[in-house]
Formats: structure tokens, sequence, C-alpha cells
């Protein structure tokens, strides 16, 4: 399939840069991200918690300034290795919303495993307002929704540069060769020892990009490992019945001609 | 078959409900006492029953999600992540009716190629075919409101421009897209009764399977050599022999089905599926599923927007004329030479079609995209009746027991001819 697919690709990137050469739209198209060997890839693959963990601690100290997840609860922090205890304590240092209580008013309080992670505005006119007009997009599906997946916010991440000679940036925009268009509203989001991993893992930009790249991935496709687990079963299971099936029908079918 | 004696019951049971209610008797009727098939049959006639069980699963599949699907525009996005995080098992329910839905497609197309190639829609299984594209017609009803029903950035849009097409149609197409709207624009109400049809149309598509077995039985399977059955030496009882041979493609589909399920499970969506309906973000290129994409090319092939429409609808519109256009008496594509050239090509005029309607209509495409249309039609229209008219087909053999001329007993040697 993945070879199928790469040549799809390779038809259809030859074909698209035919027509863009004709169109004269090469300038305006984004760079390729390089594809990358993730723990997750693959039929077999899995995640590794420590690296999605490292991943929250970005999205929460970095991401989270602009950024919602708003698909995921608290609870399922557990999932990448949280104990329900040091789950329930991340969510303890969140204040949400409540409300209404018996008299009828609206109060804070300390937010618990069964709530989603807080947003960092209250609506899109607030986002906008405080993003020069731009709107910064929930992350809970980013790897879905954008194509390339975790290789692209990698690359995206990762990707900062110099603006090429003659390229006039719009104002506030920064310049990043692989989002659409080359020119993102999002400034360059990770320094070097930004976070303070706790695992003592070097925090470079690399290392914190792939990280959340890799959280991201998760929030997004949480199914994974059932899936694949699962999913070996099955076909196993589905080879050895149609084989089975194949040899009832040639006996069955021995005597006609 | 018709005219078959009345069938003695062994099971008491069944003797007791029949003497009350005949379904046991109208079983026979429309299924056909042991259904004797010819015994030719390879494993393109393996479709029939794939389908069969590709619209049990959607239907099963689509009963479970409807639990917990909520159709409004506020919650239809986050209901389907809900199934896909919180529900039990979700995540497989709604993977195996995403990627069901598209290989339901795959095996129709296959179905009706083989049709075609062999010719099986001739005199007297004319209405057979018919119904089968009535079943097509409602299934691609089905599966673009289905693909309206999560509520991301392709459903709304799609949905959208679909509905927009009613927009052509001379003084009433404002009024009629509004009447279907259920308002002024792709809404809610809009939502709602796509859901409500989406979840009808199978159970009037199963139905419409009654019937195009029924219609199937009363004549038989059409068979690859495309001659009639002379005599009960060219059948085989259905059962044992296509029971066993139909579980073979039952695996077969279900490995491909959970190989997607399971390891490319996104494989056939679209990234902006992932982004919850926006109506003041329009997606650079609108794109359909992939098993619309050839009569989408066609749609947009088209300059002028009420012929656009026009072209879209008479590309399946023409295909109801097939038993009549194709005018050879020959049925078999493998005694017809010239048809078998045309054939292929018309193949990959359809692939290549599917490749226009996945790019934007400009350019390189807008060209090809031009040509395939017309050679679309030109297929149907001109080169199908032409070739029946003048074609040499080659000599039909005497009876599916003697398949070569010349040759009585060659197939003795072969234990399986048909494979």
């Amino acid at each position: 399939m993945k070879a199928a697919r790469r040549l799809f690709a390779a038809a259809a990137t030859a074909a698209a840069l035919m027509l863009a050469g004709s169109a004269g739209w090469a300038a305006e198209k984004p760079r390729e991200p390089e594809s990358r060997d993730w723990s997750f890839s693959g039929m077999f693959g899995k995640y590794d918690r420590a690296e999605l963990q490292r991943g929250y601690l970005v999205y929460k100290e970095v991401c989270a300034a602009c950024h919602s997840v708003e698909q995921l609860a608290f609870r399922n922090l557990r999932e990448i290795g949280f104990s329900e205890e040091e789950a329930t304590a991340i969510a303890s240092e969140f204040t949400v919303r409540d409300g209404p209580d018996d008299s009828g008013e609206y109060y804070d309080r300390e937010a618990l495993l069964s709530d989603h992670l807080p947003e960092p505005y209250e609506n899109e006119n607030e986002a906008r307002a405080a993003n020069n007009g731009a709107f910064p997009p929930d992350l809970s599906l980013i790897v879905r929704s954008r194509r390339g997946g975790p290789d692209f916010l990698y690359a995206l991440l990762a990707g900062y540069e110099d603006p090429p000679d003659g390229l006039e940036l719009a104002d506030g925009m920064s310049y990043n060769p692989y989002f659409t268009g080359t020119q993102i509203a999002m400034p360059p989001p990770l320094f070097e020892d930004m976070v303070e991993y706790a695992d003592g893992t070097a925090a470079s930009v690399e290392q914190m990009s792939s990280d959340v790249a890799a959280f991201l991935y998760w929030a997004a496709v949480p199914e994974l490992e059932d899936r694949n687990r699962l999913g070996l079963q099955v076909m196993i299971f589905l080879a050895l019945l149609t084989v089975l099936f194949y040899f009832v029908k040639r006996r069955v079918w021995r005597d006609v001609h | 078959m018709s005219g078959a004696a009345k069938r003695e019951y062994k099971n008491g049971f069944v003797r007791w409900v029949e003497y009350r209610l005949p379904i046991f008797s109208a079983a026979d009727a429309i299924v056909g006492r042991d259904y004797p098939s010819p015994k030719n049959l390879n494993y393109l006639w393996n479709l029939g029953s794939i389908l069969g069980l590709a619209l049990v699963i959607q239907i099963i599949t689509g009963i479970f999600l409807a639990f917990y699907y909520i159709p409004t525009a506020e919650q239809a996005f986050n209901s389907v992540e809900h199934i896909m995080r919180n529900v039990n098992n979700g995540w497989l329910l709604r993977y195996v009716h995403a990627n069901g839905a598209s290989l339901f497609f795959a095996a129709v197309y296959i179905h009706m190629i083989r049709a075609h190639y062999y010719g099986s829609y001739k005199a007297p299984r004319e209405l057979l075919w018919l119904i089968g594209l009535a079943i097509f017609a409602l299934m691609m009803a089905t599966a673009f409101m289905g693909y309206v029903l999560p509520w991301g950035q392709m459903s709304f849009w799609a949905a959208t421009v679909i509905t927009n097409l009613f927009t052509a149609i001379p003084l009433i197409g404002d009024s009629v897209t509004i009447w279907l709207w259920g308002g002024f624009s792709v809404d809610t109400p809009t939502l709602q009764r796509f859901y409500s049809l989406h979840y009808l149309f199978p159970f009037i598509i199963a139905g419409l399977v009654m019937m195009h077995i029924w219609a199937l039985h009363t004549h038989g399977s059409s068979n690859p050599l495309g001659i009639e059955v002379k005599g009960p030496q060219d059948t085989i009882p259905f059962h044992p022999y296509y029971t066993a041979k139909d579980l073979v493609g039952f695996g077969v589909f279900l490995l491909i089905l959970a190989f997607f399920v399971f390891y490319q499970p996104v494989y056939f969506s679209h990234p902006d599926q992932f982004k919850p309906a926006d109506p003041l973000v329009t997606p650079p290129n609108i794109v359909p599923e992939w098993y619309f994409l050839p009569f989408y090319a066609i749609l947009r092939s088209i300059p002028d927007k009420l012929l656009g429409v026009v072209g879209f609808v008479s590309s399946i519109l023409v295909l109801f004329f097939l038993p009549y256009l194709d005018t050879s008496k020959v049925r078999s594509a493998k005694y017809r030479p010239v048809f078998r050239q045309f054939f292929f090509i018309f193949l990959a005029d359809v692939v290549i079609l599917g490749f226009v309607g996945a790019n934007p209509p400009e350019g390189a495409w807008l060209v090809i995209g031009r040509l395939a249309s017309a050679y679309y039609f030109i297929h149907f229209l001109v080169i199908l009746p032409l070739v029946g008219w003048f074609e040499r087909t080659k000599p039909l053999p005497e009876s599916i027991s003697t398949p070569v001329l010349g040759d009585a007993g060659g197939g003795a040697a072969k234990p399986e001819p048909a494979e």
C-alpha cells in the first residue's frame, strides 16, 4: 500500500509540477516535509509514553497560551502514562468555571479528571483580537487535518527561516517554507531550553518540535494502539479463515467438470 | 424455479408455519428452489453476494452509530469525535462504516463492469440491470448524505456544491433549492433531513435487492460464455457449490476491509473532513469521495452550469439505456474482439475521469477532462451501437459443457474450467 501510495504520489507530483510550470504558481508552493520515523508508524506502532509526556509539557508550557485541544479531558492523560494521582494533580493546577449552583451563581473551581483541558480564549473574537486577526486553530485533530500529519507539524515547528531576499512579509507575519503561502501568523514558538524536561532530555527546538508533534498525534489518534493490536488479531484470523474457505471450496468443487 | 412442484417440507415446525403462512414456498418462488446455476461462473460472479454482505455491514454498523450521533450543526462534529474517543469500540464501528462505504462502491463498480464485459444485461435480463441501477442511484444518494453527516469542512461544502446544482433548473431552481435545504443555506434542517433519508434509503435498497434477486433467479445467472444454459448438464446447485465459492469471496472482501479499517483508516478521507464545518471558509478544491470523481469530472468539464448538470445526470441516465445501446446479439466480450478493445479503452477513460475529478478544472486537466467526458458518451451512444452492428463475432460454443468447439472432451482435463 505504501509503495502504491508513493507511486501515486510521485505521479501526482509529476503532474502537479508540469501544471505548476505552465501556470506559474511554483513560487507559493510550500516545501514538502521530510518523512520521519515515528514510534507510532507502521503496523506495529506504539506510543512512547515518555515522549508523549514531554510533548504534553511543551503543549502546556508553550502552545496552550494560544491553542486549545478541546477534545482532550484530563482523564485522558492517564493514557500517556500519568497515574490517576498525577493526572488529578495536573488537573488541579487549572481553574474551570462551573455552575449554576443552588443559588444560581456561576463559580470557579479546581479542574477535575472529567474536565476538558481549558481553552485559552473565551471565544474566536477574543482569540483574533489577541493574535493580530489570526485564529489559532484547535489542535485536537491538527495531525489529521493537515497533509503530512506529524511530519508536517514537526517540519513547521522546527522549520522557521529568514525570508528569502526580495520577499516582503506582511505585517506581523513570519516566514515558514512549509506553510501554505509560506507566510504564517504564528511567530516562531519554540526556542532552545524553553521548557525543562523532567527526564533530563536536552530541550532543543528539534526535540520539542518532535515531542509535541507526537503528543498531538496521540491527541488526534488515541485509539492507535488498540487498533493495531486488534487489527493484527483480526487480520490473522481472517487470513486463516479465507485459506480454509478456499480449501473447502476446492474440495466441494473437485468433481465438477 | 417457475412451475416447480410444491415442495414437501420435512421439518414439522416448517410444515406447521407453511400451512398457515406459506412463507417458505414464497421464498422458494423468489429465490428459486435449489437455484440451479451455470457451472462455469468465475470469481467475478462473487460480487453479488459480497454486495449483500456489504449492505448488511453498513446497516448494522450504521444502526449502532445512530445510538450516539447527533444531527445538528452545533453537535454533529463533536458527537462523531465522542464516538471515536469515548464510546467503547466506537472508532471500530465508525471506521468499518466509513471504509465499508468505499469498498461497497468498489464492489458495485466491479459488479457493473462485469455486467458490461459479459453483456449480462441483455435480454431477458434488462429489468435485472435496471433494478440494479436503481439500487446504484440510491447508493449514491445514501453515500452522499452519509458524507455530510460528520459535518466536517468537506461535508458542508460537498452538500453546498451538490444542492446548489438544483439552482441550475430554469425558473424554479432557486425555490427548489431553498425547499431542499429547509432554509436559506445548508444548516441543521438540511443535516436532519439528510440523516433521516440516510437511515431510510438502505432499507429501500434492501427491498430493491430482493427484487434484483427475484429477477435474477427467474432466468438464472448469466455466465462468462454468454450463452444460455441448455440443460441440467450445464448447471450445478447453488448450494453447496456457490455458497462455498462465495465464502472465499467474503474472506477476501473482509480482509481488504480489515486492512483499511485497522491500518489505513483515513486513506479514503480528506484532511478537510477533520476540520469542523465553517460556512465562512471555502476549501480551495472541493472534491467528493473517490467513487464520485468520474461523474464530478463530467460535471465540471462543461463550462455552463445547467449543461454541466445535464451532463452529470446524463452520465448516469445513459447507463439505463445500456441494454438497448449495446446492440450485439452476442453477450460475452470473449467472442467480441472489437468490443473487447473498446471495453478496455472505456475503462481507461473512466479512470482518467477519476483523476480529472480530483484536480481543479484548469490547464491540462480541463482539456483532458473535456476529451474524456466526450469519450464517455461516445462510448455509449456511438461506439456500442455501431460495434454491435458491424462487428464480426467469433463462433459461440454449443453449450457450457462443451466450451471449446471441436474439443468436446477438453473440459474434462481441467477440473475447474471457469478458473
